[in-house]
C-alpha cells in the first residue's frame, strides 16, 4: 500500500527537513522528503549519524528543524503534543512509579477530567494488551528489559495517539525477546489500526512490520534516499516471512542499500525526492532490481 | 548476615566496657591521705567547705562512671521541672533547644527548595546566583550572630536565624543539583504528554530529585544541631546548649558529661529520622 492511492491529504508530510548544528560545517540531515498515510507503518532505517533520532524528535516536537516543515494532520508541528505518541529508545519509565503509575500518569494527562475508575480501566486495558496485567503493580525495576519495554508500548498507546513515533524500541533486547515483542506490535497494530512511524536498524523488523521502508543514506547531509514498498503479504509471521519468494528480494535490496550505496550518497549526493522501489515485485532475472518505478513529489 | 549483626552487636558491648572501664580507672580515688591540721579544718568550715570533702582530695575532680548513672537516674526522674531562670529540667532544655532548630530549619525549608528549583531549572539564575551563594556558604553561621543580635533585637530569634542561615545552604545546593540533574528523558516524556508544568514540578521533578533534596536536608539538619549549642552557649537563656554552659559555670562536669551524652543521642535519632524518611523516596533506576 502506498500513499499516491489515498485521496486524502497524508496524516503526516516531511517537506525539505534539515539539521545543522551550531558550527558544524555541514548538516546532519538535508531536504528530506517523505510522509506517512493514516493507519500505515513506515520503518526509517540509516546507519548511525544520519540523524534518524534527530528526525524523529523533530516530529515529536521534542526539538526543532534548521529548515523545511513538517506538516501533521496539515499543521506544522511546532511542540511537542498528545496526538504523537513516543515510545522512546530506553523505555523513559518513571523508576518511582508502579506499571500502574506509569500508564496513569499518561492517561490522566490525555483526560485530565476523569474519574479514577476510568482512568483505571483505561490502564488495566492497555497492560492486558501488552500482556502484563500480572506485573501491574511493579516498579520498572522489577521488570525485565522486554517487560519494560512493553509498559512504554503500553503507555504510548494508552493515550490513543493519531500516529505513534517509536524510537529503536527494541535495541536493548535480545533477539528472543525481541522477536516476541515484535509479533505482538504488530498484533496491536493490526487490531487498533495505529499509524506507526519507527526507527530501526534490523532489516528483518523493517521487512515484518512496515508497509514501507524508508532507506537514508550516510550523513553528512544525509537524506531519505529510496522508499522501499513492503509487498510481502499483510498477513506475513515472523515465522513464515523468508519463506516467501519476495523476501529474498526485498532484503537483499535493503541490505545492498545499506552497504554499498548509502555511505556513496552522503553529502548530499541523494536524489532530493525519494525513489520509491517495489523489489518484491521485480523478477529474479531483471538485472536493475532499483529501477525507479515512479518519482513520487509533495 | 545475622551473624554478623550479632557479632559487631558482641563487639560494639566490648568496646563500651573498655571504654567505661578505662574512665573508671583514671577516676578512680587514689589512697593517699592527706592530712590536715586542724587550723586547716577550722579554715575550710570558715569558708563553707566540708573538711570531710577534703579528706577525699585524692579523688580526681572528673566524675566517675558512676558518678554520671546517678545524675542520668536523677535528671531523668524529673526531665520537666522548672525552679526558675538558671534550673530547669533537660526536658525542657531540650524543647527550646528542638524548637528553635524545628523554626529555623523549617524557614531554610521553605526558602531552600523552591529557590533550589529556580536554580536548577534556569542556568541563568545559577549562574546569577552562584557568586552569592559561593561567598555566604562557608561563613561560620556563629558569625551572623551579632547582625542578627543588632537587627532582629531578640536573642531566641537570633538563635532560630542562625539556624535558618546554616541549613539553608545543604538543602538549596542540593535541591539545585537533583533538579538540574533530573534524566531528560523523563522530562521529555512529560513534554510529549503536555504536562502543565506545575503537575511537571510536583510530579515529575520533586519525586526524581527527592532522594538528592533529602540529602541535603539530612546534611542540614545535621549542621543545625551542631550549630544549636554553640549559638545557644552564646545567646543564653534557654536550650540545651546554655545547659552545658551554666553546668559548667556551676563546675557540675557530671552535668555537662549528661548533656553531652543527650546531644549526641538526640542528634543520632534526628539523623536516623532522616534516613528513613530517604529510604521512602530512593527509587532503582
Amino acid at each position: 500500500m502506498s500513499a499516491d492511492d489515498v485521496v486524502m491529504p497524508p496524516l503526516l508530510a516531511v517537506q525539505g527537513l534539515t539539521k545543522r548544528f551550531d558550527g558544524a560545517p555541514e548538516a546532519v540531515f538535508e531536504d528530506v522528503w517523505f510522509d506517512v498515510a493514516k493507519g500505515e507503518f513506515v520503518c526509517l532505517i540509516g546507519h548511525s549519524g544520519c540523524g534518524k533520532t534527530s528526525i524523529l524528535n523533530v516530529l515529536a516536537g521534542l526539538d526543532s528543524a534548521s529548515g523545511g516543515h513538517v506538516l501533521f494532520d496539515a499543521r506544522e508541528i511546532a511542540a511537542p503534543g498528545l496526538e504523537r505518541g513516543v515510545v522512546f529508545q530506553g523505555h523513559a519509565l518513571l523508576p518511582w512509579l508502579s506499571v500502574r503509575g506509569n500508564i496513569a500518569f499518561a492517561v490522566r494527562s490525555r483526560w485530565p477530567g476523569w474519574k479514577r475508575a476510568e482512568v483505571d480501566a483505561q490502564v488495566e486495558k492497555y497492560v492486558a494488551l501488552v500482556g502484563l496485567s500480572g506485573a501491574i503493580d511493579r516498579k520498572p525495576s522489577e521488570l525485565s528489559g522486554g517487560m519494560k519495554q512493553r509498559v512504554g508500548i503500553a503507555r504510548a498507546f494508552a493515550i490513543e495517539p493519531k500516529m505513534l513515533l517509536m524510537d529503536e524500541p527494541f535495541g536493548a533486547l535480545d533477539a528472543l525477546t525481541r522477536g516476541t515483542i515484535q509479533d505482538e506490535l504488530k498484533r496491536i497494530v493490526r487490531e487498533t489500526h495505529q499509524t506507526v512511524f519507527m526507527i530501526t536498524h534490523d532489516v528483518d523488523e523493517a521487512m515484518l512490520l512496515a508497509d514501507r521502508v524508508l532507506l537514508m543514506s550516510n550523513g553528512p547531509r544525509a537524506r531519505v534516499a529510496e522508499i522501499v514498498v513492503n509487498s510481502l503479504p499483510v498477513d506475513r509471521t515472523r515465522h513464515g516471512l523468508h519463506h516467501d519468494p519476495q523476501y529474498y528480494r526485498i532484503r537483499n535490496h535493503l541490505v545492498d542499500f545499506l552497504v554499498e550505496k548509502s555511505a556513496g550518497l552522503a553529502h548530499g549526493k541523494a536524489p532530493s525526492r525519494p525513489l520509491v522501489v517495489t523489489p518484491g515485485l521485480v523478477p529474479d532475472d531483471a538485472t536493475d532490481s532499483v529501477a525507479p518505478l515512479a518519482r513520487r513529489s509533495a | 548476615m545475622g551473624s554478623l549483626r550479632l557479632k559487631s552487636a558482641i563487639l560494639s558491648l566490648l568496646i563500651a566496657f573498655l571504654l567505661v572501664g578505662a574512665w573508671a580507672l583514671a577516676t578512680q580515688a587514689t589512697s593517699t591521705k592527706v592530712a590536715i591540721s586542724a587550723e586547716q579544718a577550722e579554715y575550710a568550715k570558715l569558708m563553707g567547705k566540708d573538711p570531710e570533702a577534703a579528706e577525699q582530695a585524692g579523688k580526681s575532680g572528673f566524675p566517675t562512671p558512676a558518678d554520671l548513672g546517678r545524675t542520668v537516674v536523677r535528671q531523668l526522674a524529673h526531665p520537666f521541672y522548672d525552679n526558675g531562670p538558671n534550673d530547669k529540667g533537660i526536658g525542657i532544655q531540650l524543647g527550646y533547644s528542638l524548637a528553635r532548630v524545628g523554626l529555623g530549619y523549617l524557614a531554610a525549608l521553605l526558602i531552600a527548595i523552591p529557590l533550589g528549583f529556580l536554580i536548577g531549572m534556569s542556568p541563568l539564575v545559577h549562574r546569577a546566583l552562584d557568586p552569592f551563594i559561593q561567598v555566604l556558604k562557608p561563613i561560620s553561621p556563629l558569625a551572623w550572630m551579632p547582625i542578627a543580635l543588632y537587627t532582629i533585637k531578640d536573642s531566641s530569634a537570633s538563635g532560630i536565624f542562625v539556624i535558618f542561615i546554616c541549613s539553608v545552604w545543604p538543602m538549596l545546593i542540593n535541591t539545585a543539583f537533583g533538579v538540574a540533574s533530573v534524566r531528560r528523558e523523563w522530562l521529555d516524556v512529560a513534554r510529549t504528554l503536555e504536562v502543565p508544568a506545575l503537575r511537571r514540578a510536583f510530579e515529575v521533578i520533586l519525586p526524581a530529585a527527592a532522594p538528592t533534596i533529602l540529602t541535603g536536608m539530612r546534611i542540614s539538619m545535621g549542621i543545625a544541631w551542631l550549630v544549636i549549642v554553640a549559638a545557644e552557649m552564646l545567646v543564653g537563656g534557654t536550650g540545651i546548649g546554655y545547659f552545658v554552659w551554666n553546668e559548667w559555670n556551676n563546675l557540675s562536669l557530671t552535668n555537662v558529661l549528661f548533656a553531652i551524652l543527650v546531644i549526641g543521642l538526640v542528634g543520632m535519632a534526628l539523623d536516623l529520622s532522616f534516613a528513613r524518611l530517604q529510604r521512602a523516596v530512593t527509587y532503582v533506576g
